[in-house]
């Protein structure tokens, strides 16, 4: 990563060293006017190195809230403040200004890389974009992909050549190439196995050790979230549950909804599994009956 | 997640389609007339003979000639090129109008209604009309009126792209280049316009073909270019007007027009490769062969005596399934499951447990008989109340598909239809499995989704699959598999596109149905917590073979083989004390491919316990503990030692 300045040299304006990484405030995205939010007030703030998971099942608007930060889902209202530049409707001419430092791995390792172009081309498209010239594209690519624990040719391969572990690898290395600050993982991990799971999520510790990058880590598996994240925010149905220390929410949820959330993930132990599924049973249950949310089967 | 793994040729992707028209001989024949039509056309003498007029095909005269004498072939011949020529004009202007403004509507809604608004305006113009009177203004100029035409073409092209382009644009490597700042347009034309070149072509082939036949149309009624000038079209008036003194006149000349279209649409066919129709995910013209096959070796007739001594002598099970020595291979290829062999006893969850590329989910298929085209069973049998459905007939295997055993997929979306609604699809499968009327159908398809967990199945059944949620498509998709009411449910990752929440309840779900309708389910999974949940025995694979058997209890929690404690150290949920801990413990590199498994153990290259000793074929032992069996040469060396799977591994570079 020696090449870290060359989209940067250029950079004029000042970054406030003093602002979070990633600020979000009050945010609203709705899908349209007659519709409840998708996202409903919600703010968090990441602090530069940090990782933030945010937690949620299907329907909780974690990712709605991944794509409002990417600029790939317009906003209702709210601010997003990246370095302390609000980019809430930035435009694409304005978001390019970032130089890489937001950047993003998708959930499906198949649909997120072009079937027709060799991977080397993906990976080096943002540095395309920024100008930088051909041969040092060349080299970077090799780097990253070097970095990410592939061989250095892999990018004239085509992704169908890949396994599912290996492309999502491909796309860690297409978010790291521009060194950036803030890498949004939207359910990076989920497709993939669970052996293969722990390769790439150890993969993101490594990378994150000793540079200056911090990931907004999207799951619906609090277990998967626990390693990597310093801080957690558990979502539910667009709203804020409950955020904190990762350890502190997972050792001692505060929210019932956190607790009943956690007790889904299945562990591999019968009796321990059984158990815990008479608790999840229960405490949704109460859950239900307290916040009165109507028993929608999913 | 499952991943093809017998896709292990290296094919280049750029030179696919040139293979594939060069490799079918009908678009050759259409490339070489087309061509061949054109060359002669430049070449060829106009040739006339007043003497001989209105004749048959002679050997002066091939075709015969018309009412002027004129050699038909060299008329026909030399009207080929200004009429194939001027033809390509309406296809190109349609496509150059079409295209750009396709991408740059599928980027925004609301350009997209207007888009679609003008299309719908054009579709609506009488283009005939049109046409007509722009020749009144202009005159017969073929090529202006071709442009004309391309324009009008506008409207149906429009329609083509906008459904595959705005389709392509939700794929996440557009998405992913937008993040990157690629300029909005330039991603189109990088990543939206290559992976839709194949419908454009193939629209502009089929155009090409259509303009042929308008200019024909407009020859024909005297609005094309003005006689002597030859034309297709203008020949063809020619030959009805003689057709009773000389009907052969209407063969060649209609007959090069029609093969012309044909040989035009062929084309397009071919380019198209087969895409108008989804390729086939499964093969059910495979089994008779090997049947067929199987009759013609003479020692399979011993091999069925022994597999029928041999289910004397293992007690014939209690109508469960039984797999015996399951060998799976790719046709000319390497074998992807070798001797796998496991009951499933009725009102029991079996787990089939193995990361991606273990051939699980193959396993499962081929109980089915539902194996990808290109794969067969090699030997081994699968039986089902005492008939070996690895033997049997297509006309057995539709008996008990559906009826006895069902199946359900990873993609719940996938097992529905979007053009019907779900109750449509419920009723339909209840009355061709169950041959009941409609209306009990209709009352039996409720019954079933309030069976699986659904609360308004009136609301439900008038859904279409995409206007319910993920879990609520499993739902039902667990319901089309109950609908005829089989004892056998094949599960291939049921909950692994779904969320924990959802994934907590559809497991609860299939575990009522074990026990209210003793149903068996052979679950496969790589997720140990939902064997632990669900599942009473299991079965892990490795590389196509089975390393490890037992009772639930006993693998999850006394496991014998180095490859189930890797899996079980490896399951994020299992490290609940490992706060602050710098790695989780992973298994260092990938499941071989088929073609590479080594002769000894195949797990060794990515065992940490492995040595010398593991290089030599492992056989499959008994436990030391409980039922089942394991293949570990050095497994009474590494019982118990699952926890030093946690720590980093030395050797072996992960990849």
């Amino acid at each position: 990563m020696s090449a870290r300045d060359v989209g940067r040299s250029i950079v004029t304006d000042p970054i406030d060293t003093t602002a979070p990484l990633l600020e979000v405030r009050n945010l609203v995205v709705q899908y349209s006017k007659n519709a409840p939010p998708a996202v409903d007030d919600v703010s968090f703030t990441i602090a530069r190195g940090e990782t933030l998971g945010l937690v949620g099942e299907s329907g909780s608007g974690k990712t709605t809230i991944g794509k409002a930060i990417l600029g790939l889902q317009p906003v209702t209202s709210g601010q997003i403040l990246f370095e302390g530049v609000d980019i809430t409707r930035a435009k694409p001419a304005q978001r390019r200004r970032l130089h890489g430092d937001l950047r993003a791995v998708f959930q499906d390792p198949f649909s997120s890389l072009n079937p027709r172009r060799p991977i080397g081309d993906a990976i080096a498209e943002p540095l395309r974009v920024a100008g930088v010239p051909s041969p040092e594209r060349r080299m970077r690519v090799a780097d990253v992909l070097e970095s990410v624990g592939l061989p250095r040719t892999a990018g004239e391969r085509y992704p169908r050549q890949f396994s599912g572990g290996q492309r999502q690898r491909i796309a860690i290395a297409r978010a790291l190439v521009t060194d950036p600050r803030l890498v949004v993982c939207d359910e990076a991990v989920s497709a993939l196995d669970l052996s293969t799971q722990a390769q790439v999520l150890n993969l993101l510790a490594d990378l994150r050790a000793g540079a200056d990058l911090g990931y907004l880590f999207i799951a619906h598996d609090m277990a998967v979230v626990e390693f990597l994240a310093q801080r957690v925010v558990v979502l539910y149905r667009g709203k804020v549950m409950e955020q904190g220390p990762a350890d502190e929410v997972m050792r001692n949820p505060a929210n019932p909804y956190t607790r009943v959330l956690m007790a889904a993930s299945p562990v591999p132990d019968p009796d321990e599994q059984a158990r815990r599924r008479e608790e999840w049973r229960r405490m949704r249950t109460e859950w239900r009956q307290e916040t009165g949310v109507i028993a929608t089967p999913v | 997640m499952t991943v093809s793994t017998t896709n292990i040729v290296r094919v280049k992707r750029t030179a696919r389609v040139n293979l594939r028209v060069l490799r079918s001989p009908a678009a050759v024949i259409s490339i070489v007339w087309l061509v061949g039509l054109v060359i002669a056309s430049v070449t060829g003498p106009l040739q006339q003979d007043l003497t001989a007029v209105l004749q048959g095909p002679s050997a002066a005269h091939l075709l015969g000639t018309d009412e002027l004498g004129r050699d038909l072939l060299s008329r026909i011949v030399t009207a080929a090129a200004p009429t194939l020529l001027i033809a390509l004009i309406a296809p190109i202007v349609a496509v150059l109008i079409t295209t750009p403004l396709t991408l740059w509507a599928a980027r925004r809604a609301r350009t997209e209604s207007v888009m679609s608004r003008i299309s719908e305006i054009v579709l609506s113009l009488p283009g005939m009309v049109i046409i007509l009177a722009a020749i009144a203004a202009v005159g017969t100029n073929m090529p202006a009126i071709m442009a004309i035409f391309g324009v009008l073409l506008f409207g149906a092209l429009y329609r083509v792209f906008i459904g595959q382009a705005m389709s392509l644009h939700k794929q996440l490597y557009v998405e992913a280049a937008a993040v990157d700042g690629v300029k909005p347009m330039a991603a189109s034309l990088r990543h939206v316009l290559p992976n839709m070149s194949t419908t454009v072509i193939v629209q502009f082939v089929l155009l090409f073909g259509a303009a042929i036949g308008v200019q024909a149309g407009l020859a024909f009624i005297g609005l094309g270019p003005q006689p002597p000038e030859p034309t297709w079209g203008g020949m063809i008036q020619a030959a009805s007007r003689f057709i009773f003194q000389q009907p052969w006149m209407m063969i060649p000349t209609g007959g090069v027009l029609a093969l012309t279209i044909i040989a035009a649409n062929t084309l397009a066919d071919v380019l198209s490769g087969g895409t108008a129709m989804p390729p086939p995910l499964i093969s059910l013209r495979r089994r008779k062969r090997r049947a067929a096959a199987d009759a013609a070796t003479p020692e399979s007739a011993d091999a069925t005596v022994a597999a029928a001594a041999s289910t004397v002598e293992h007690e014939p099970s209690t109508g469960g399934l039984v797999v015996r020595d399951l060998v799976l291979g790719v046709d000319d290829g390497p074998d992807l499951v070798t001797g796998v062999s496991f009951t499933v006893e009725p009102g029991t969850v079996m787990g089939l447990v193995g990361e991606s590329g273990c051939g699980k989910s193959v396993t499962s298929h081929a109980i089915l008989g539902l194996l990808t085209p290109g794969l067969s069973v090699r030997s081994g049998a699968i039986e089902w109340d005492g008939v070996d459905l690895a033997a049997a007939s297509e006309s057995a295997m539709k008996r008990v598909r559906g009826h006895e055993i069902a199946f359900i997929s990873q993609e719940p979306t996938r097992a529905l239809d979007p053009m019907f609604t779900v109750g449509s699809q419920l009723t339909s499968a209840i009355r061709r499995l169950r041959g009941v009327s409609k209306r009990e159908a209709r009352d039996v398809a409720e019954q079933l989704l309030v069976d699986v967990g659904i609360i308004d199945p009136p609301r439900v059944m008038k859904s279409y699959p995409h206007q319910i949620s993920g879990g609520m498509a499993q739902r039902v998709a667990i319901g089309l598999a109950l609908a005829g009411t089989p004892r056998l449910l094949i599960a291939d990752e049921p909950t692994t596109a779904l969320d924990v929440t959802v994934q907590a309840e559809i497991l609860g779900l299939l575990r009522n149905l074990v026990a209210e309708r003793d149903m068996a389910i052979v679950l496969v999974t790589h997720d140990l917590g939902v064997v632990a949940d669900i599942c009473d025995q299991v079965s892990v694979m490795y590389a196509g073979q089975l390393v490890e058997t037992g009772s639930v209890r006993d693998v999850l929690v006394a496991p014998e083989h180095p490859y189930t404690m890797a899996l079980l150290a490896a399951d994020p949920h299992a490290a609940v004390q490992l706060t602050g801990a710098t790695h989780l413990a992973s298994i260092p590199g990938q499941v071989p491919a088929p073609a590479e498994w080594p002769s000894g153990c195949r797990f060794a290259e990515r065992c940490r316990f492995a040595q010398e000793e593991c290089r030599s074929a492992v056989p499959l032992e008994p436990r030391a503990d409980g039922v089942g069996q394991v293949r570990c040469i050095r497994r009474d060396e590494v019982r118990g030692r699952q926890e030093e799977w946690c720590q980093p591994v030395t050797s072996g570079g992960a990849s």
